[in-house]
C-alpha cells in the first residue's frame, strides 16, 4: 500500500477525506478556552449523562477540587485544578500583607504523589476505575520563604481527536475510526480489547474499562453531531469555556482571544494542539492555556507514534511514564521555567 | 461579596465573565479563595462575620475623599431630610442608637423620625406601631405619616442633623486601619476595592454588587446588606443599568417562595400576616400597614389586601363581612422555624410538614432539629428521595448517644414520594424577580406527585372533612375557594396563575396589572405584584425570545414582577429632569414630545408623571410622588441612607461581632446586635464571648458553604453517582498555617468541635486559605461544606451540627456563616464518648445556658469613656 502525502504525520489539509469520507462536513472539534473555566465539572456530569459512562470511583484524592484525577475509560472530561504560589498576570490574589507562612502546595503534591506511587498502576487507574489512596505518610510542611502569591489554574481536558490519531493507527482491529467529521471514534462491537491504542496515545487518554475489557474514550458526542446537536460538554458549559464547532472558525477565534489575553498582561497564555506541523499533525480538540502544557499535566512536545515506526514501542514506554507525570505535574510547580 | 457565584450559581457567573471580557474589574472579597476569586482581577480577604465593617468603611471612603455622586444623592435619597433631635448614634451611646429599652432588649423607634414642618414638629409613630417588630411589617416597612412635603430638609446637605451628616458621622471611624484591625483585610487591599467600587460611580459608570447568604446567614444579616444599598446609593449605582444589588438566591424559585411567602410572618405580594395586635378587624390591619397620608404605592395596599381576600374567599368575601378578614390566622410571635423546632423539642407541636427541606442536615443546630423530629406525633416528608429527616429514628446520630432510642421513638413518619421539577409544570421566580415557566418534560413515576397535586388533595379532603361539622372554628375552612381547574386528577398550574394573577370579578376578565386592584370586592388577585403575567389572557411567563441589540432587557424573555419591570426604580437612571445621565447609561428618559416616560425598559414610575411634577402638600398615596421621587415603594419616595423605620436593630447599620466571635468589638462596648435573637437553653449553648473569657477553648473562625458539585443539604447529589464522585467526602480546608499549628495531616483525618457538636473530616491543606491578622493577634479560619449526611452515596458528618441558633432580629436567619470552633487531629470519639467530649469543653469553656448570650454589653448609662475588656 502506498501512503499519501503526511498520512503519518504532518499537516492534513483533508483529514476526513483522506480517510476515504467523498462528501462530508468540515472538519468539527473543541476550542477549550481555559482563561474562562470556573471548574464546575459541568462538562464531566453531561458527557457521562449522555454517553451513560458509568461512575469511576468514590474517591477524595487531596488534588485540589479534582476527584477524577485522569483522563480515563470512564472519564472522557476531566477538569484539572493546579494550585501554585505564584502569581497569574494581573491576578491579585490578595496575599499580600497577612500572616503567612510558606505554601503548602509542595508538601500536599508530595501526599498526592506517594499514594499514587503505592498504587497497582502508578495512577493509571484514575479516571478509569475505583481507586482508594487510603492514608499515607504525610510530608511535613517545608520550612521557606513566605509565600506571596497564588494562583489556581482550572482546565477541561479531552481526547485531542489528533490529525494523526495514534490509537487509530495502531487498532488491528479497525475499532478505532475517523468520522466524516474528522473526530476519532472507538467502535464498541468492533473493539477487542488488546490495548495497543492505550499505549499508542500520546496524551494518555484512551483506556480499556475493568470488567469490560474494551477501550473507552470521548466521541465527540458523535451521535449528537450527526443529529445536528452539540457535543453535550460544550452545550453544559456555563462560561463557554468549551466551544464546539467548525474548526478552522475556531482557531480563528482563538487567536483573537489569545491576542486579548497577551494584550491584557498573561504573557504565558498560549494555544496548545492548534499548530499543524506539531508532532500529531494538530489536534481536533485544542486549547489556551495560561502557562506551559506540562502545568497542566500535558505532554509539551506529543508525537505521533507512527511518524517513527520503528520507535512505537519506545514511544509507548514514554507515553506511560507520561501518564504518571501527567497526574502528577499537575500538582507541582515544573521544575524549569 | 458574601457570595462564591462560581461555585454555587455557575450558570449565572457566565454573565460575571462577559461582563469581564468587555474591561469590567471583577472582586472577590470572601474569607477564603474560591473558584469564584480565581476568576476575579482582585481577591480580598476578610475575617468571616465582618463585612458590615468592611462596608462601612468603603462609606467612610466615599466622604473623606468626597466621592459622593451628590446630583443623584441629593434630589433621590432621604439625605436631605433633618432626624429628630432626640436621635443619639451609636458613636455617642457606645454601640446602641436612642431608643433601647433593655427590659424588652428592642428599641423605641421614636427618635429615629424624621423631624416635620409646622405644628408639633417631629410626628411620632402612632401607638399602634409601638409594638410592631420588623417581621410584623412586609416588605412596606412601617407606616410612615406624611408626604415629603412636611419632611423639613436641607438641600445643602449642611443641617447637623440632617441624614447625609448623620450617616457621614456614624461612619467617621470606620477608616482603612480600623477596617484591617476588624477585618484583618490589609490596608492597601482594603483601598483597592475602595478605589475601584468608587470609580464606577457617577454619570457614565455604575457598579453592581452580587451577595448570597454569604451576608444573609448572620445575626445582622439585614443591616448588612443594607450598608451595601447605602453604599451604592451614594454612588448613584440604584436604578440604573449595571447597578443595583443583586441577591443569588439558594435554589430555583426561592424568589417565588418568598413572592408567594413560605413564611410565618407574610402573605403573598409581602403584606405583613395580621398578628394579634393589628388583626382585630381589616381597618386596623390596614392601618398598620400604611399611613392615611403616606405617599406611594403602598397606600394602596388596602386594593392589593381585598383582592387577596376575594381570591382566597371568592364569593364569600364582602364588604359586609369585611372580606372574609377574620378567617385569616393571626400570629402571636415568633413562629419560626427555630422557634417551632425547640417548640418541638418541648413538646409543644404536634406534628410537622417537610417540604423539599432536609433540616436533619440543612438547618443550624441539627441535633436540635433530630431531637425535635423524634418528639413528634406524626411528621409528612415529601422529597425526591429518602432524605435523613425521614430517617433520623434509624441512622441520627443520636442514636450512637444514645439520646434517641427507635423502639421508643414515637414520631410517625409519612413518606410521599415527590415529583422532581421536569415531572410537572409550573414557574419558577428567579433571583431578578423573573418568572419563567416550564412544560413538563416526562411523566413522574409511580406514586410521585407534584406539590400542587398534594395540597390540591389534601385541602379539598379537609374540606370534605369540616363541611357539616358545625363548628364555627371550621368555617375559615369552608370559606376557602378551592374550585381549581383539574385535568384526571392533576390541578392546572396555569389556572393557578390566573388566579394570582387576577380577575376582574364582574367581566371575568384576566387583569393587565396591579394599577387595576381595586379595594372594593371588584378584583381578585392571589399576589398583587404577579399581576399581569397573564395580561391580555396570555402567559407572559412563558414567553421565549431571547434579548438582541434594539431590545438589550429581553422584555419578551418570561416577565419580570412588577410590571415586566427589569430594573427596579428607574426613574433613577435619568437625572431629575427625566434626561438619561449618559448615553452609555441611558435606561428610560422623559420624552417631552410624547410627554412620557419612554426607554429600553419598562418605566417603573407613572407613564405620564413629568419630571417636573411638584405634588400638591395634601395629596396622598401615587398622586403624592413628584417627578423625581423615584423610589415609588418608600413612603417618602426616597432612597433610603438611613431607615426612620422597619428595622430592629438600628436606623444605621452598625458593626457588631458576630454571636460567636474570637475577638471583642474594637468600635463599641456593645459586642454583639444587642437585638440579635438568643435562646438561652441547655440544649442550645454558645460558645463564650471575649469578656467571658476562655477564647482559647474554640479559638478558630468556622464558616461554611456550599461546593458546585453538590446541592445544599444533598438530597438532590449525594444520591447521584456523577455528583457524588466529583466530591466524595466531608473535608475540612485549613490554611498550611494552621495545619502546622494543629498537626494536621493533608488527606487526614481531624474533628471540628463547638460546644454543641464535634464533627470528622478528611483534611485538605490548601494556600487558598489563609490566616489574618485582626486586633493585632493571629486568626485562623475553618472552612467545611455543608453538604453531607448519613445516607446517600457518599456520607459524612453533618456540618450544620456545629452551630447553635442565634438569629437575625428582623427576618429570623440564623448565623451559620460565622462562629467559633476548635480542630484537632483524628477522627472523632463515637457514642458516649462523643457526648463525654463535648461536656470538657464546655467545661473547659465555663459554658452555661446563659454563657455569649448576654444583650446590652454597654456601661450603665451609655458614653464611650468605660475601658473595652479584651
Amino acid at each position: 500500500m502506498r501512503l499519501a502525502a503526511n498520512s503519518l504525520s504532518g499537516p492534513v489539509e483533508d483529514v476526513a477525506g483522506q480517510a476515504g469520507h467523498r462528501e462530508h462536513p468540515p472538519r468539527m472539534g473543541f476550542f477549550t478556552d481555559t482563561s474562562v473555566c470556573i471548574g464546575c465539572k459541568a462538562c464531566e456530569v453531561a458527557c457521562k449523562e449522555w454517553n451513560e459512562v458509568p461512575e469511576d470511583g468514590l474517591n477524595l484524592l487531596g488534588m485540589s477540587m479534582d476527584n477524577t484525577g485522569s483522563l480515563g475509560a470512564s472519564s472522557w472530561r476531566h477538569v484539572a485544578f493546579i494550585e501554585q504560589p505564584r502569581r497569574l498576570a494581573r491576578h491579585d490574589a490578595g496575599i499580600a500583607g497577612l500572616p503567612v507562612g510558606p505554601s503548602g502546595t509542595e508538601a500536599t503534591a508530595g501526599i498526592v504523589e506517594s499514594a499514587l506511587r503505592r498504587a497497582p498502576r502508578g495512577g493509571g487507574e484514575l479516571g478509569t476505575s475505583p481507586y482508594e489512596p487510603g492514608h499515607v505518610p504525610a510530608v511535613p510542611l517545608a520550612d521557606g520563604p513566605e509565600r506571596t502569591d497564588f494562583r489556581w489554574l482550572m482546565m477541561s481536558d479531552v481526547c485531542k481527536h489528533c490529525t494523526h490519531a495514534a490509537c487509530l493507527d495502531v487498532c488491528p482491529t479497525g475499532a478505532l475510526v475517523r468520522t466524516e467529521f474528522g473526530t476519532v471514534v472507538v467502535q464498541q462491537d468492533i473493539c477487542n480489547g488488546c490495548g495497543y491504542c492505550v499505549s499508542a496515545c500520546p496524551f494518555g487518554v484512551i483506556d480499556r474499562r475493568p470488567g469490560d475489557g474494551r477501550a473507552h474514550k470521548c466521541t465527540l458526542c458523535y451521535d449528537r453531531l450527526r443529529g445536528g446537536l452539540e457535543p453535550a460538554c460544550a452545550k453544559a458549559c456555563p462560561t463557554s469555556s468549551i466551544q464546539y464547532g467548525e474548526l478552522d472558525a475556531l482557531h480563528e477565534r482563538a487567536r483573537g482571544r489569545l491576542e486579548a489575553l497577551r494584550a491584557s498582561g498573561v504573557a504565558e497564555a498560549r494555544l496548545y494542539g492548534e499548530d499543524a506541523t506539531d508532532g500529531v499533525g494538530g489536534c481536533g480538540a485544542f486549547f489556551l492555556l495560561l502557562d506551559e502544557p506540562a502545568v497542566y499535566g500535558l505532554p509539551s512536545t506529543p508525537v505521533v507514534a507512527s511518524r517513527d515506526l520503528p520507535a512505537m514501542w519506545k514511544a509507548a514506554g514514554v507515553a506511560a511514564l507520561g501518564l504518571l507525570a501527567a497526574a502528577l505535574s499537575a500538582f507541582m510547580e515544573p521544575r524549569e521555567r | 461579596m458574601g457570595s462564591n457565584m462560581a461555585e454555587a450559581h455557575p450558570v449565572g457567573f457566565q454573565w460575571v465573565m462577559e461582563a469581564k471580557e468587555k474591561g469590567a474589574t471583577v472582586i472577590h472579597v470572601d474569607p477564603r479563595f474560591t473558584r469564584t476569586s480565581a476568576l476575579c482581577d482582585l481577591h480580598v480577604p476578610l475575617r468571616a462575620g465582618s463585612d458590615i465593617c468592611f462596608l462601612g468603611g468603603v462609606v467612610n471612603y466615599i466622604f473623606e475623599h468626597d466621592l459622593v455622586f451628590r446630583d443623584y444623592v441629593a434630589p433621590y435619597t432621604n439625605a436631605s431630610f433633618i432626624v429628630n433631635e432626640d436621635f443619639t448614634d451609636t458613636e455617642d451611646l457606645d454601640g446602641l442608637f436612642s431608643g433601647w429599652d433593655e427590659r424588652r432588649t428592642g428599641y423605641d423607634r421614636s427618635s429615629w423620625q424624621y423631624e416635620h414642618e409646622g405644628e408639633g414638629g417631629t410626628l411620632a409613630e402612632p401607638s399602634t406601631r409601638e409594638h410592631a417588630t420588623g417581621h410584623s411589617c412586609g416588605a412596606s416597612g412601617p407606616r410612615l405619616e406624611g408626604g415629603s412635603g412636611p419632611i423639613r430638609r436641607d438641600p445643602t446637605l449642611e443641617h447637623p442633623r440632617c441624614v447625609y451628616q448623620l450617616l457621614k458621622r456614624h461612619f467617621a471611624r470606620y477608616r482603612p486601619e480600623m477596617v484591617a484591625e476588624v477585618c484583618g483585610t490589609p490596608v492597601e487591599q482594603f483601598l483597592k476595592v475602595c478605589a475601584a467600587w468608587t470609580s464606577a460611580s457617577g454619570r457614565e459608570r455604575t457598579a453592581a454588587v452580587v451577595y448570597a447568604v454569604g451576608w444573609t446567614q448572620h445575626t445582622s444579616g439585614a443591616q448588612l446588606i443594607r450598608t451595601a444599598a447605602i453604599i451604592q446609593l451614594l454612588l448613584g449605582n440604584i436604578g440604573r443599568p449595571g447597578g443595583g444589588i443583586m441577591a443569588m438566591r439558594g435554589h430555583a424559585s426561592i424568589q417565588g417562595s418568598t413572592d408567594i411567602p413560605t413564611l410565618f410572618n407574610l402573605l403573598p405580594g409581602y403584606l405583613p400576616m395580621p398578628t394579634a395586635e393589628t388583626g382585630s378587624d381589616l381597618a386596623t390591619y390596614l392601618a398598620a400597614v400604611k399611613a392615611d397620608r403616606q405617599k406611594g404605592f403602598w397606600r394602596l395596599a388596602d386594593a392589593y389586601m381585598v383582592s387577596l381576600l376575594k381570591e382566597y374567599f371568592g364569593e364569600r368575601a364582602s364588604a359586609e363581612n369585611d372580606f372574609g378578614f377574620d378567617w385569616l390566622p393571626r400570629t402571636s410571635g415568633d413562629h419560626g422555624t427555630y422557634r417551632s423546632v425547640m417548640d418541638m423539642v418541648d413538646g409543644k407541636v404536634s406534628g410537622y410538614f417537610l417540604l423539599g427541606q432536609n433540616p436533619a442536615v440543612g438547618s443550624a443546630h441539627g441535633r436540635l432539629q433530630r431531637l425535635g423530629l423524634a418528639n413528634l406525633d406524626w411528621l409528612v416528608v415529601r422529597d425526591l428521595t429518602m432524605i435523613e429527616s425521614a430517617t433520623f429514628f434509624g441512622d441520627a446520630p443520636e442514636i450512637a448517644t444514645g439520646e434517641i432510642v427507635p423502639s421508643r421513638c414515637k414520631t410517625e413518619v409519612f413518606f410521599f414520594p415527590a415529583a422532581a421539577h421536569t415531572e410537572k409544570e409550573g414557574s419558577f421566580t428567579q433571583t431578578q424577580r423573573m418568572l419563567q415557566w416550564r412544560d413538563k418534560a416526562v411523566a413522574p413515576k409511580g406514586d410521585q406527585r407534584s406539590e400542587l397535586w398534594f395540597f390540591y388533595h389534601l385541602g379539598r379532603k379537609i374540606k370534605a372533612l369540616v363541611a357539616d361539622s358545625g363548628d364555627e372554628r371550621d368555617e375559615p375552612l369552608r370559606a376557602l375557594w378551592w374550585d381549581y381547574a383539574v385535568v384526571g386528577d392533576e390541578p392546572q398550574a396555569e389556572d393557578v396563575l390566573r388566579r394570582i394573577n387576577g380577575y376582574d370579578e364582574r367581566s371575568g376578565r384576566l387583569l393587565d396589572g396591579y394599577v387595576e386592584l381595586k379595594a372594593d370586592g371588584t378584583t381578585s388577585c392571589g399576589c398583587w405584584i404577579y399581576s399581569g403575567v397573564f395580561a391580555g389572557g396570555i402567559n407572559q411567563a412563558a414567553r421565549r425570545t431571547p434579548g438582541s441589540a434594539k431590545d438589550p432587557y429581553a422584555l419578551a424573555w418570561g416577565w419580570v414582577w412588577p410590571a415586566n419591570r427589569r430594573i427596579l426604580y428607574n426613574r433613577a437612571a435619568a437625572d431629575p429632569d427625566g434626561r438619561p445621565w449618559s448615553q452609555a447609561k441611558a435606561c428610560v428618559w422623559w420624552d417631552e414630545e410624547r410627554g412620557e416616560w419612554i426607554g429600553h425598559d419598562v418605566p417603573d414610575f407613572e407613564k405620564s408623571k413629568a419630571p417636573s411634577y411638584v405634588a400638591p402638600p395634601d395629596a396622598v398615596g401615587p398622586d403624592a410622588l413628584s417627578g423625581d421621587d423615584p423610589f415609588i415603594m418608600q413612603a417618602d419616595g426616597k432612597g433610603w441612607l438611613m431607615a426612620p423605620n422597619g428595622l430592629e436593630d438600628g436606623p444605621f447599620p452598625t458593626h457588631y461581632e458576630p454571636h460567636e466571635s474570637p475577638v471583642a468589638n474594637a468600635l463599641y462596648a456593645q459586642q454583639a446586635n444587642p437585638t440579635r435573637r438568643v435562646y438561652p437553653r441547655p440544649d442550645n449553648p454558645s460558645n463564650p464571648a471575649p469578656s467571658e473569657g476562655h477564647r482559647e477553648v474554640f479559638p478558630f473562625v468556622l464558616t461554611t458553604a456550599r461546593l458546585t458539585e453538590h446541592h445544599t443539604a444533598g438530597a438532590m447529589s449525594r444520591t447521584l453517582p456523577y455528583l457524588s464522585e466529583l466530591q466524595p467526602a466531608l473535608c475540612v480546608e485549613v490554611s498550611p498555617e494552621l495545619a502546622r499549628l494543629r498537626d494536621l495531616e493533608h488527606l487526614g483525618w481531624a474533628h471540628v468541635i463547638t460546644s454543641r457538636a464535634a464533627i470528622e473530616a478528611r483534611v485538605v491543606v490548601t494556600d487558598r486559605m489563609a490566616p489574618l491578622v485582626v486586633q493585632r493577634e493571629v486568626v485562623h479560619q475553618v472552612w467545611m461544606p455543608y453538604h453531607f449526611g448519613a445516607r446517600g452515596l457518599v456520607t459524612g458528618d453533618a456540618v450544620n451540627d456545629l452551630f447553635g441558633v442565634a438569629l437575625d432580629p428582623n427576618v429570623f436567619i440564623q448565623e451559620t456563616k460565622a462562629a467559633t470552633c476548635d480542630i484537632r487531629p483524628g477522627r472523632r470519639p463515637r457514642g458516649p464518648q462523643l457526648s463525654e467530649l463535648l461536656a470538657r469543653y464546655r467545661a473547659r469553656a465555663g459554658i452555661s445556658s446563659e454563657t455569649g448570650t448576654a444583650r446590652d454589653a454597654t456601661p450603665p448609662g451609655g458614653g464611650r469613656d468605660g475601658e473595652q475588656e479584651a
